[in-house]
């Protein structure tokens, strides 16, 4: 498995939730690095919060999960019809963890496939504060990483657009203004990009629109992939991306 | 991977929905804000090179009729206090859109906190003077409330969200997408029978806060030099209860005249919401002519002295 490594994103992408029950082993083994790029994260946090394991056994449990979740075949069972996909993963990761534990802590030491690609120190300086101040439930950090996951598979499917387009200064814009630009002490304004980037301000807003509208395409995109019906993937985009018109009557 | 903190997220998130423009001459730049059928961002018109604003439906399919009817009616309100609409349309995605002036400024409420009961009052005539030039065109808002009213720098005032806003011409008919404010929202409105006296309740509404807010300040901090100003409250109290009538017709029968009887007040004569007792008209009536009166006396008080003077 390479999940985690940049250049793994396709440029155009399939459901992932069909191919995983596809006959064909390699498009199982293709879907399968995507829903650990998406969801290692989350479990990792959901195991961390919910279930207070140290950062050691946490991490062990997240490999195990996905490592007999792909021989198992697991998430090949899912139903449409019954649940969204990420609940789906949620509930098998609950399942997991009560009733295999004990064999999953029985296996860590002694091997198994290992993901290798998992940044486990990055998400656990992430997680340090929240688990600190106790901040928001395991369920709302689950969907939380599981978003924050979708979106940064986006922002890396846009860096390779802009590089396949031979518009690097339009990613390097989106870069400065709409990711690292909200924690700035102050964001930088068109014209100071303009300057830095030596373009007209009229270019960088066309730069930023393109790149903007390529990235919103690219999250709809992520978040079709990980739906099994054209219902699932409304209300899944409803949900991450703004408020419903039912919610908001 | 790139990581993402919880502002970029939150920013990304937010821009992952803007609507996508680019079939347009419009460019969107950022949300300004929400309400319970659309999104209103603040956008650039490419080809007159202007700031505009844009109110998109917040879903593809949803809302299309009523975000339709609200631009139509925009469209047929000329006036200063109505924000006068430029293009409408629909997206690739099935979302509809109006395009309109930007609106600059603070709410209402937020203006208010800052101006003295007379200043208060002469805004919300301005609000009336605006409902009632709809009311004259058969329009009625039926969600007037301070978030949905804009002050500009200049005390312009604008009445925004005509969402809600339907035909008054057949009174009595029920309506039947339910929806209005808490608290602004005639009882009737509730059972689905509007008529102008339910935009009058809302305008008691909003007169009540106004009121409340001079009434919770100590009187040296109210506002001087201003007619309204050192006049008991109790005449505004009536024209609120007035406004705000359980029974529409025990209400001001419409706007014009609510908004008339509130200028009365501020010019410091009677009003016909109140009885007022003698010593208060007394006490009133002074206090509106004193120039006058005091003239008078100066008058009165020269000849006095000119009369033994001469002696």
């Amino acid at each position: 498995m390479t999940a985690g490594h940049p250049d793994a994103f396709p440029l155009t992408r399939h459901s992932v939730v069909r191919a995983i029950a596809s006959a064909d082993p390699e498009a199982r083994a293709q879907a399968y690095d995507a829903i650990i790029r998406s969801y290692w994260r989350p479990v990792y946090a959901y195991i961390r919060m919910r279930w207070r394991r140290d950062p050691a056994d946490a991490q062990d449990l997240t490999q195990e999960f996905f490592t007999r979740a792909f021989e198992k075949e697991y998430l090949a069972r899912y139903d449409a019809s019954k649940a969204r996909f990420r609940t789906f993963v949620r509930t098998c990761l609950e399942a997991f963890l009560s009733k295999d534990y004990d064999a999953a802590h029985r296996r860590k030491r002694g091997g198994g496939a290992r993901i290798e690609s998992l940044d486990f120190a990055r998400a656990d300086a992430d997680l340090a504060a929240h688990l600190r101040s106790d901040a928001g439930d395991p369920e709302s950090w689950f969907r939380r990483e599981w978003t924050r996951a979708l979106f940064a598979d986006a922002v890396a499917r846009l860096h390779a657009e802009c590089d396949a387009a031979g518009r690097p200064q339009a990613f390097e814009a989106f870069v400065r203004y709409d990711i690292d630009g909200p924690d700035a002490p102050v964001r930088p304004t068109y014209a100071a990009l303009a300057r830095d980037l030596g373009m007209s301000v009229t270019d960088v807003t066309n730069q930023l629109a393109w790149a903007r509208r390529t990235f919103r395409a690219g999250v709809l995109d992520a978040i079709r992939a990980f739906c099994a019906t054209d219902e699932e993937f409304r209300a899944e985009a409803r949900d991450l991306l703004g408020a419903t018109p039912e919610d908001a009557r | 991977m790139t990581w993402l903190s919880d502002r970029a997220l939150g920013h990304l998130k937010s821009m992952a929905d803007l609507p996508d423009f680019s079939a347009t001459r419009y460019d969107i730049e950022e949300e300004i804000g929400r309400g319970g059928m659309g999104i209103v961002f603040r956008g650039r018109d490419r080809e007159l090179a202007r700031e505009v604003a844009v109110k998109v439906t917040t879903w593809p399919g949803a809302d299309v009729d009523r975000l339709r009817d609200e631009a139509r009616v925009l469209a047929a309100l000329e006036h200063p206090g109505i924000v006068a609409v430029h293009d409408a349309g629909r997206l690739p995605d099935g979302r509809a859109y109006y395009v309109m002036a930007i609106v600059r400024g603070e709410r209402f409420d937020e203006r208010a906190a800052r101006v003295t009961l007379a200043d208060r009052l002469r805004l919300f005539d301005r609000v009336c003077d605006t409902v009632a030039f709809a009311h004259a065109r058969g329009i009625l808002h039926l969600d007037l409330k301070p978030a949905n009213i804009m002050v500009g720098p200049y005390g312009d005032v604008r009445v925004l969200d005509w969402g809600l806003a339907r035909l008054g011409s057949d009174p009595g008919r029920p309506i039947t997408h339910m929806a209005g404010t808490e608290g602004y929202m005639a009882p009737e409105q509730a059972r689905g029978i509007v008529d102008e006296r339910s935009d009058v309740y809302a305008l008691g509404a909003i007169l009540r806060g106004l009121v409340a807010a001079e009434s919770a300040l100590p009187s040296r901090d109210r506002g001087s030099g201003v007619p309204a100003t050192g006049r008991p409250l109790r005449p505004l109290h009536s024209i609120v209860m007035r406004a705000m009538a359980e029974d529409p017709t025990n209400r001001y029968a419409d706007v014009a005249s609510l908004a008339a009887d509130v200028r009365r007040f501020v010019d410091g004569h009677a009003v016909d919401a109140y009885r007022e007792p003698a010593l208060e008209r007394i006490a009133r009536v002074g206090r509106t002519y004193r120039t006058a009166i005091a003239l008078v006396f100066a008058y009165l008080a020269m000849r006095i002295v000119l009369i033994f003077w001469g002696r």
